[in-house]
């Protein structure tokens, strides 16, 4: 009998440790602001319009950035055509085999448009595509890996450089100190983008403008949902003197926010891909300037607009300043003063006055 | 005497099957409790698995399996060799740099590549293992720190000298006569089993036969149970503790190679990662047993492939099952130490009985 006791205490325990654990780990990665499971639209959505399949990177929604505008791109989507969808979210370490089986679930299901969130999917679209010739896939900054043409996929990319130019100008014009920072999550080709624009508008507002540059991470994904390798960077660059930090890190971005506020009154941070003042904290909020936007949203939108106007959308396209898929954010009023030649800017780069440069 | 064989088999038994049902219990109540019906999981779970889905069980069962026997060479020995993750990264990034290069054609690039990725997976654990003999280091903290240091130098080598695409980068593609592709079970749009799978085979068997069958396997056990006891019997406890540690590091460096000779062709977006660790937990839930490891990764394979199918008709995010995955392995370690305790105590009564009678008996 006792031994019965001690046997199910045993199990009790680590059913209850365990449990903990899974609990605090979604909580975490999910900021809390998830919806609860029967809000999601493709739970309720039961239209005879498309059936959209939407594969999000790792992170999945939740991380009000990335992923999270994708999910507003796809619900705006399902109410205005009727249509119907199902999710899918990438595991850290996954397998190359799941993404592509992923995908292929999708089309197998019945799904006629499908979107892979991040270029991590252009590979598995690449190998399933042409098995199903009347699936539409699109890539959310993806590319083409091999030479031959993919009739039935659209590569959405967006010109962040721009968007990332815009926000420069901003960080330079607010900066007293004539120093400000750049936190990037992952040093890759994609970030680097952002780090290129950033600093050739600060220098174009203020050619005498110094950039302090840190990245979280080398290679390792992590440094999208580290915000503690976040607020370590971005401290770094308050040290130095900056008085502004843009970020392109992800997740990890509410360290850097967090930084800001402890680095005290007149320091800024700027946010990425969504509007973050939206969703930061009370205490983070009177240190957002502004947010460099990339309008994922707009790219799912349009992508599923297009095959349900039979007009589908393929090979490369570019979602840039003049297709209003990047910008900047204005809530919070702090750019408001300077806000004329933000937009000065915006409209030389449209023109193509001014071509901003993707590498740093 | 038979009977008492017979519950020892039992009771061998009794722990994995305690670890599975406590696993399968938490799972359980995790998904009722945030709203979502058990029922719908485990029938989407236990569902028969597609061909697709059974060629990519195949596959991650060999490359997992193959970071489980990495594994449990430095756990036989006593050895906690976490850096598995690091060296099958190194290993992975120098052969495909190398076959991608293609200095050598056909099989003989992937001849050499192989070796080449035991060798650098080899000599990044071996670093662990002097630090640990000549200064002391635990390998617990230089092979996590191993691990850091290789995914930063192989992001840096990558950026620098790798092929960029779009927004990714990704070392030289290897030419298609160097690809050992495998096996097609099913219609081709259902994958291939990877040729290079067997590898998993061979360093299953080859596991087995060093530990049984061979000095160095005895001087590992010998060196793993005590340390002084070896060090008596003659076993130079640091040449086997940089021995084990290579052993276990060369290993590792074949953990990717099916994957990237057999599909990915090129180190880059589809580098698996993570498996270092999926090794480690199977060769705890295997208890670096040849064969329960082959259980553990079989389990762990499926498990990971089947998630997907949650997406269709449940509600539960296919995370879950990395709760179920982590509680088998808590519980499996639990289990068998509530199940060596309570043998212990069963023989100590069994032998209680049998004493007082035998010292009757010849009175």
């Amino acid at each position: 009998m006792r031994r019965l006791t001690k046997l199910s205490a045993v199990a009790a325990v680590a059913a209850l440790a365990l449990a903990g654990c899974g609990s605090s780990d979604s909580g975490g990665s999910d900021g809390g602001n998830k919806p609860a499971a029967s809000k999601d639209v493709c739970k309720t959505a039961k239209g005879d319009g498309p059936k959209i399949g939407l594969a999000y990177d790792v992170g999945g929604r939740g991380d009000q950035s990335f992923n999270d505008s994708a999910y507003v791109g796809l619900k705006k989507a399902v109410e205005e055509f009727d249509a119907t969808c199902v999710e899918g979210e990438a595991a850290d370490g996954e397998a190359e085999s799941a993404r592509e089986d992923r995908l292929r679930n999708f089309a197998e299901n019945g799904a006629t448009t499908i979107i892979g969130v991040g270029f991590a999917y252009s590979d598995s679209v690449n190998k399933v595509a042409p098995d199903f010739p009347d699936v539409h896939f699109g890539v959310i900054d993806g590319f083409d890996p091999d030479k031959d043409v993919n009739k039935n996929v659209a590569y959405l990319g967006f010109a962040e450089e721009q968007g990332s130019f815009l926000v420069g100008v901003a960080a330079a014009e607010k900066s007293k100190s004539g120093t400000i920072g750049f936190v990037g999550g992952v040093h890759n080709d994609l970030i680097k983008k952002f780090e290129a624009g950033y600093t050739a508008g600060a220098k174009a507002a203020k050619p005498d403008i110094k950039v302090e540059v840190a990245y979280i991470q080398e290679s390792d994904l992590k440094g999208f949902g580290d915000p503690a390798g976040g607020k370590a960077a971005a401290t770094g660059e308050f040290d130095k003197g900056a008085d502004v930090v843009y970020h392109a890190a992800g997740g990890s971005g509410s360290g850097v926010f967090d930084a800001a506020v402890d680095a005290g009154d007149g320091k800024w941070a700027i946010g990425v891909d969504s509007d973050q003042y939206l969703t930061a904290t009370a205490a983070q909020k009177p240190h957002i300037l502004t947010s460099m936007l990339k309008r994922v949203d707009t790219a799912t939108y349009d992508f599923v607009k297009s095959v349900n106007d039979d007009k589908a959308l393929t090979s490369y396209q570019v979602y840039d300043l003049k297709a209003d898929g990047v910008g900047y954010a204005t809530s919070g009023g702090f750019v408001d003063d300077i806000a004329s030649d933000i937009d000065g800017y915006k409209a030389k780069i449209i023109s193509g006055e001014i071509k901003v440069p993707t590498t740093p | 005497m038979n009977s008492v064989r017979l519950r020892r088999v039992g009771m061998a038994l009794l722990a994995p099957a305690i670890a599975i049902v406590v696993s399968v219990l938490v799972t359980t109540i995790v998904i009722a409790a945030v709203g979502s019906s058990p029922g719908d999981f485990w029938s989407a779970m236990f569902s028969d698995p597609s061909p697709r889905l059974r060629v990519n069980i195949i596959n991650q069962t060999a490359m997992i399996y193959t970071a489980a026997v990495a594994a449990a060479i430095g756990f036989r020995m006593g050895l906690f060799n976490i850096g598995i993750e690091g060296q099958y990264l190194m290993a992975s990034f120098a052969a495909a740099s190398f076959a991608g290069a293609a200095y050598l054609g056909g099989f003989l690039n992937v001849a050499v590549s192989i070796i080449i990725a035991v060798a650098v997976g080899a000599a990044w654990a071996g670093i662990a293992g002097i630090l640990r003999t000549t200064r002391g280091v635990s390998e617990v903290i230089s092979t996590i720190m191993l691990n850091a240091i290789a995914v930063t130098l192989v992001g840096y080598l990558v950026d620098r000298h790798g092929v960029h695409e779009g927004n990714s980068v990704h070392t030289k593609t290897i030419k298609s006569g160097s690809m050992v592709k495998g096996f097609t079970p099913y219609e081709p749009r259902d994958g291939q089993v990877w040729a290079l799978s067997i590898l998993a085979v061979l360093v299953g068997v080859g596991f087995w036969v060093l530990l049984n069958k061979t000095r160095f396997g005895f001087d590992l056990r010998a060196s793993g149970q005590s340390q002084s006891a070896a060090l008596a019997s003659g076993v130079n406890p640091k040449r086997m503790i940089v021995i084990a540690m290579m052993l276990s590091g060369g290993v590792a460096g074949l953990v990717w190679l099916p994957a990237l000779f057999g599909d990915a062709g090129s180190y880059g977006t589809s580098y698996q990662s993570q498996l270092g660790f999926l090794g480690i937990a199977v060769a705890l839930l295997g208890r670096n047993r040849p064969l329960g490891m082959l259980f553990g990764a079989v389990l762990f394979a499926f498990l990971s492939a089947q998630s997907n199918t949650l997406t269709f008709g449940t509600d539960v995010s296919p995370s879950i099952v990395q709760i179920t995955q982590g509680v088998a392995v808590l519980a499996v370690v639990v289990a068998y130490e509530v199940v060596r305790r309570w043998r212990t105590r069963l023989e100590r009564r069994v032998v209680a009985d049998e004493v007082p009678a035998a010292t009757e008996a010849t009175a």
